[in-house]
């Protein structure tokens, strides 16, 4: 087993243990700290495929923002000390039943595929690359979705400081 | 063949995140573990992208790319929606989802 192969195994391990405690926890600010595990395994995950930037990206806008928001929000609308009633025992199985029939049948489907076999020799990702790909109006140029998620950016913004405001009534 | 992981490895534990996030979705009642529960999703969906792109198209960024942006709507759709929360919690000060029924009848 190579390094890789090991780290792999470690942040898939991590992943999806602390994923199971996310949506299985009764405590609504575990289930916070807990989904920051596994973004920033995520993370963790980006960097071993030599993707830098995107990594970053991951730390700081998700990890970072994200759920630093959800906290500020769990801490606004429910007290620390409370705990989320149990779902009934017939919903969990019946959503268990769901869940794993659809994961059973995607990985058997997965390993039914034969995905070409590519030799990547990787090249670093470098962030000049990046920016001129994102402004570049020719082929592979990424400037019409970037204009328009700064414009979504900017609807949500002011969508949501208009949906929080207090209103004078 | 990624360093002796093949994609496939990568495919199952994003297949495997995303149906814990659909179960987290079907038992929650609490509005913001249901957030939660979407973002372990789009996170996996982003793990799928960016192995496709490292594993099948080398040369291209594609998979990168559409990462950044489900990351970036992924940002705007949570404020929103923490906006929306925080309006229903004062308003009905409650967040499950048994409770907003105003405007279903």
């Amino acid at each position: 087993m190579t390094n890789y192969q090991f780290m792999f195994f470690l942040l898939s391990a991590i992943i999806i243990i602390f994923s199971i405690l996310t949506v299985t926890t009764r405590r609504i600010l575990r289930a916070a700290t807990f989904l920051l595990f596994v973004l920033v395994a995520t993370a963790g995950l980006y960097f071993m495929l030599r993707f830098n930037f995107l990594a970053a990206i991951q730390l700081t806008l998700y990890a970072g923002g994200i759920v630093v928001l959800i906290i500020f929000s769990v801490l606004l609308t429910s007290h620390i000390s409370q705990k989320l009633e149990k779902a009934s025992i017939s919903k969990r199985i019946l959503a268990a039943i769901a869940a794993i029939a659809g994961a059973v049948l995607c990985i058997i489907t997965i390993l039914a595929t034969e995905f070409p076999t590519v030799t990547p020799n990787p090249p670093e990702t470098d962030i000049h690359t990046i920016g001129q790909a994102l402004l570049s109006t020719d082929k592979f140029g990424y400037s019409l979705p970037f204009e328009v998620i700064s414009i979504l950016l900017l609807a949500a913004m002011i969508g949501s400081i208009i949906i929080a405001k207090k209103r004078k009534d | 063949m990624f360093e002796g992981i093949p994609l496939t490895w990568f495919l199952i534990l994003a297949t495997i995140m995303f149906f814990i996030g659909i179960y987290g979705f079907l038992i929650r009642k609490n509005l913001i573990t249901i957030l939660m529960s979407l973002e372990l999703v789009l996170n996996s969906v982003n793990i799928n992208f960016v192995a496709f792109n490292k594993l099948l198209y080398p040369e291209h960024l594609e998979g990168m790319f559409f990462t950044v942006f489900v990351v970036a709507v992924a940002a705007a759709e949570a404020s929103v929606a923490i906006a929306i929360i925080i309006n229903i919690y004062r308003r009905l000060d409650k967040i499950d989802v048994e409770n907003i029924d105003e405007m279903k009848y």
